[in-house]
Order: structure tokens, then sequence, then C-alpha cells
């Protein structure tokens, strides 16, 4: 478990907004090691959303360098891009983003469709994960009967339908009172302990420190990587 | 995952309404146009056709005329008139020549049955008149044979029209004397009804046809009115008709290439130009109907347009769970195909039951009876095809390059 799942060598990314140039990124440089649990903070426009991106391959640099799990994704076509979002990488966002018209079970299951799963895997395996989140009975529920904590149980479902190498959360309690963001923290840690890589951003000291490393942003610059000497490998 | 579409499709249907309704309205009006204008269109054709064959296919008529040129030092404005023996000298002469007759007019007769008097134009032709220009009998009579003809038999043969002035709709005319012009005739065919829409005397269903030998032995005309001829076929018409003026033109001594010394009414020329006509006013029809789809189409090609903006979301977080380009495509061309087809379909049911209902209200004798040909089903179908892949297209390619960072910051 200690091989290098992201490297990142001088990423920049500009974002030309008709006159000015906004600099989000200025040159980044992350290692981060299989089965890290690595939390991201900063205050607010500092690029942590810019960054966490760029690692899931849903937007390019400018420029720099980036191997994720030992593949360089330079010059990537779209559906390239696609490919590894969808096997490699699992988002979940601070506004859950599910689709609101499909029931839980459908959520889950849009993963396994995109990766041309045979349709009784595919429903196998969206009935293990809603299980495996505590939501086995809430399966045909759609987005607007569930609970926000429900609702972010089923986007962490979905993120993991693919196995993926990486799970990147983007302040996934941010729209969570302190109980239900609580247990989704706790579900983090579980995959954590089972193995996983997690990249979570976050606003709240108390989170941060259960992770094994906090990596600081500021103006688009890492200021500080610190071990929290939990780590529990 | 397919049931996931038609769920999404549905929804998309419901949340706008108006929209939906008038972008089908507009698909389902095009295709009924298309549809309705090409049947009508082709019934109207047909009915035309049907017209021509009342007077008679690819007929030449040929009244005497004025010469316009001088020939062997007569001069020019001679009137040339047709006799009865040039018309059986042509026949003999011209082996191009299938069917012809000699035809005396007569315009407005005394007719006489029992207590009924009325008057009726009365014409003296050959047997080969009836096979030529359709007239044809109705079962339990006959048309004017060799036999009138060389015998001068008072026999004649009635327009179904003047049958029914004459005898009423009921009364077997056939075998009956009537006196025409004072002289007692037998009776023996009446015409089968038939379409005629042009003549140049009067109608075949009100006239009264004679022997011409008996004709000229009752008003002793010199000359015949007109003659009416066929060719064996369309390719040998133009050599026979030339040969025509050339026999004429020796007899009656003008030059053959003078075109007024014999005044003809080609049919065939007719027929061409009904064709191309006809033709033109289809096309013009099928122009009109695809323009009308067009509209539809961009209408559709809106509505796409619109559920794809609002949909940007959704657009976003498919592509961060890995939806390859050609995925969100299909997905709404598959909408658009099926936003079309249900307004297409629509328009072939609305359509196929006004032409199927038609006939019933028995327009049929002036616009026939419309038929939606495969030509026109294949064309409809290609031609919705090819607008909702058009319009399903542009918005569906706007979807599928969306940089998924933007679409799921709406
Ligand atoms: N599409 C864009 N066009 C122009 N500027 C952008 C775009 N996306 C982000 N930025 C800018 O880049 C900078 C970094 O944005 P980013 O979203 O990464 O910040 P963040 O650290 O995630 O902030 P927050 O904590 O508020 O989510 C900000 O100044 C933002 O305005
Ligand atoms: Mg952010």
């Amino acid at each position: 478990m200690n091989n290098t799942m992201i490297y990142m060598k001088d990423i920049i990314k500009f974002y030309n907004t008709g006159t000015v140039k906004v600099k989000a990124l200025k040159g980044i440089d992350l290692d981060i090691k299989g089965g890290e649990f690595v939390s991201i903070v900063g205050p607010s426009g500092s690029g942590k959303s810019t960054l966490m991106n760029i690692a899931g391959c849903l937007d390019v640099p400018t420029g720099g360098e980036y191997i994720l799990d030992g593949e360089s994704v330079e010059n990537l076509e779209p559906n390239e891009l696609a490919e590894i979002r969808n096997k490699k990488v699992g988002f979940v966002f601070q506004n859950f983003n599910l689709l609101s018209y499909a029931t839980a079970f459908e959520n889950v299951e849009l993963p396994l469709v995109f990766a041309n799963i045979p349709a009784k895997k595919r429903r196998e395996r969206a009935a293990e994960l809603l299980d495996r989140v505590g939501l086995g009975d809430r399966m045909d529920h759609r987005p607007n009967e569930l609970s926000g904590g429900e609702m972010q149980r089923v986007a962490i479902a979905r993120s993991l339908a693919n196995k993926p190498r990486l799970i990147l959360a983007d302040e996934p309690t941010g729209n969570l009172d302190s109980k239900s963001g609580g247990g989704i923290i706790d579900l983090f840690e579980e995959l954590w302990n089972a193995g996983s890589t997690i990249l979570m951003i976050t606003h709240d000291q108390t989170i941060a420190k259960r992770t094994n490393r906090v990596v600081k942003l500021k103006d688009g610059l890492i200021v500080s990587s610190l071990e929290n000497g939990n780590g529990n490998h | 995952m397919n049931l996931m579409f038609i769920k999404q499709i549905l929804r998309d249907m419901r949340g706008q309404k108006l929209r939906t309704v008038l972008t089908l309205f507009g698909i389902f009006w095009g295709t009924a146009a298309v549809i309705l204008l090409g049947a009508f269109g082709y019934g109207i054709h047909m009915n035309q056709q049907k017209a021509f064959k009342g007077l008679g296919e690819d007929i030449v008529i040929v009244w005497g005329g004025t010469t316009s040129k001088s020939y062997e030092g007569l001069p020019r404005g001679r009137r040339i008139m047709q006799r009865v023996e040039d018309v059986e000298l042509l026949k003999k002469q011209i082996p191009e020549i299938k069917y012809i007759s000699p035809e005396y007019t007569e315009w407005n007769k005394p007719v006489v049955y029992e207590d009924k008097r009325i008057v009726a134009p009365i014409v003296g032709v050959w047997p080969e008149f009836g096979p030529m220009r359709n007239v044809i009998a109705l079962m339990g009579g006959r048309f004017i044979n060799q036999n009138d003809i060389d015998d001068r038999r008072r026999v004649c043969f009635l327009g179904n029209e003047l049958k029914e002035q004459i005898f009423g709709e009921e009364k077997d005319a056939v075998g009956e004397m009537i006196r025409i012009s004072g002289v007692p005739f037998r009776v023996i065919g009446v015409l089968k009804e038939k379409q005629q829409d042009s003549s140049y005397n009067s109608r075949d269903s009100r006239k009264i046809v004679i022997p011409s030998t008996t004709f000229v032995a009752i008003y002793g005309q010199k000359y015949v009115d007109n003659v009416v001829w066929k060719a064996e076929s369309p390719e040998v018409h133009k050599i026979a008709n030339q040969k025509y003026f050339e026999i004429m033109g020796k007899r009656h001594k003008f030059d053959p290439t003078d075109k007024q010394a014999l005044m003809i009414w080609d049919t065939t020329e007719n027929t061409e130009f009904f064709t191309y006509f006809f033709w033109g006013f289809r096309i013009f029809l099928y122009i009109i109907s695809i323009a009308t789809l067009i509209v539809g189409g961009i209408g559709v090609a809106n509505i796409m347009y619109v559920v794809v903006e609002e949909r940007t979301r959704e657009i976003g977080i498919k592509m961060a769970l890995g939806a390859k380009s050609g995925f969100v495509l299909r997905q709404f061309l598959f909408e658009t195909m099926f936003l079309t087809s249900f307004g297409g379909i629509m328009g072939f049911l609305f359509s196929s039951s006004i032409v199927y209902l038609f006939p019933r209200l028995n327009f049929d004798e002036y616009v026939g009876v419309p038929e939606i040909s495969a030509f026109v089903s294949i064309g409809t179908i290609v031609a919705l095809l090819i607008i909702a892949i058009l319009a399903g297209y542009f918005p569906a390619r706007r979807a599928a390059t969306m940089d998924p960072v933007k679409a799921l910051k709406i």
C-alpha cells in the first residue's frame, strides 16, 4: 500500500475570465500514497476544489505534471478521462449531486451502467453497496424522500460502485448537521480502515484531525502538509 | 436503463407541457400535411388521367383548314375539306394508323320517342370510333359494326344521359324505336358511364351515334366534319401524322409542311403537358409539406436545446461518474427520436383516417380518390428520420461536449 496514488509536480491552473486572468493554482507539488486519508483545508477561494477536480480528472491543469496511480493523465482525450473517472475515481460532493428523478438504487447503479456492467451484476452490486452504507431498506426512495445524511450515504455508495482506487470528497459534510456529518466521517473512516485512499476537503478542524494528514492551501499554493500522527498503517 | 430513459423523457414532457404539445403538434401537422398532400395529389393526378381516357388516349382529331403557304402556283388561303374517300385512302396507305374514323356532326336534331320530344347532337362514325374514343356499350347492347355501315342500317347508339332523358332510369332502351329527324331508328346500345373532362363537340354521354353511311344518306353531307385517328404506338405517332399530311397534301394540293392546311388537335401533346403539369403540381405539394415538416423539426430542435439547458447539471453529474460523450449524445438523440416518432405516428394515424373516410363524402368526381402510396409513406418516414436526427444532433452535441466542471457549477 505504499505505492504513490497521486503525484503532482508544479501543477498550475489559470482561468481566463474576460479581462482578468485568475490564477487558481500557482504550482502545486503533492504526493499522496495509497491508503492515506488526507484532508485539504484553506480559506475560501484558495483553490481546494480546483485541485480536487484536477486530481479526479474532471478538469485538466494549465501546466505541470500529474501521475494518477502510476499513469500519466497528460494529453488524454475527454473520453479517456471519462474512463478514468468511471474506473479509478469516486466523487462525493457537498451538495450530493444525485439525480433527482432516479431512486437511490438507480443512482448507485449509474457508474456501473457507464462501465457496461451487465444488469444482473449491476443490481447485486448496487444492493450490496446500499446495504453497506446502511440504506438497504431505502433503495426505492428518491432523493427528495431522504434526509441530507442519507443522500450523502447514497452518494458515497455510488462513489464506490466501480471499486475506485481513489475517493475524492469536496466538503462532504458541508450541508449536514454535526450529527449526520459525524456519521459520514465515520463511514469514510471505515473505508479508510478497509484500505481506501481518500482525499477530502473540509472546513472543520475536528474532522481534519481525524485524517492522517492535513494539507493547507492558500492563494493557490500549499503552505503546509502536516501528519496528524494517527496513521493506522 | 432504457426504462430510466423513458421515465426521464416523460418527466421532461410533463415539465414542459405547453412546449411539448406545440412541438408535437408541429411534427404531427407536418407529417399529416406531407401525407395528405401526397395522397390527394396522387388522387387528383389519377383522376385527371382517367378523364383523359374518357376522350380517348393518344388520339388525334383533324379538321379541315386553310392553306397558309402557296403550293405549285396555287395561292394561299384556299379552303381544304376532308372527304370520306380521303379517310378510306389514309386507312389503306398508312400502316402506322391503328384506328381511323370520319366523324359527321349535326348539332340539334329532333329526337322523338312516343310522346317525348327533345333535340340532341347526332354524329355519324365508323365502328373504329368506339375503341378509339372509349365509347363502350353497356351489357346487352353493342356499338356500330361494319354491317351497319355496309347496309346503311338505321340503328343508333345512345349516350347514357340522353338515354335516361328519353327512357328514364329503369327502362331498357335497346331494341326500342326512336325517330331522329323524322326517320325511325332502332336503339342498339347505350354508353357505359365514363369520366370525360374534355371534348371537341359535345360529351359522349349526351349524343347519339349512327353509322356514317346512314348519316350521309339522311343529311347528305359532302365533307366530314373531322377525322379521328390513333397510331399503332406512341413511337410511330409522329410518322403517321407526317404521312397523313403528305397524302392529303398530294390529293388536295397543299404543302405537307403547311400546318394550317388541316387543323389538328393532337391529344398526345396534351397528355405530355398534363403529365408535366401534374408532376410539377405534386412536387410543389411535396415541397410545401416538407417545409412544414422542417418547421416542426426546428421546433423540436428548439425544445431540445431548452431540455439540454435545463439538464446541464444532470449532464455534469453523469460526466463526473464517467459517462462518455457518446452516451450523452445518444441519450438526447434518443429523446428527440422519441418525440418525433410520437408526433409522426399521430400524424400518420390522423391522415390515414382522413384518407380512409374521404371517399364517403363523394367528392371523387372532382378530386379523385386519395391514396397513401408507398412512395409517400416511405418518403415521410425518411424525412422524419432525417429531421429527427438533425433536430436532435445539434442540441445533443452541445450536451455531449460540455465541460463537466462548468456543468456541475450551474
Ligand atoms: N470557472 C472558473 N472561472 C474563473 N475563475 C474560477 C473558475 N473556477 C474557479 N475560479 C476561481 O479560482 C479560485 C479557486 O476556486 P476554488 O473553487 O478552487 O476555491 P475553493 O478553495 O474550493 O473555495 P471554497 O472553499 O469557497 O469552495 C477562486 O478565486 C475562483 O474564483
Ligand atoms: Mg470549493
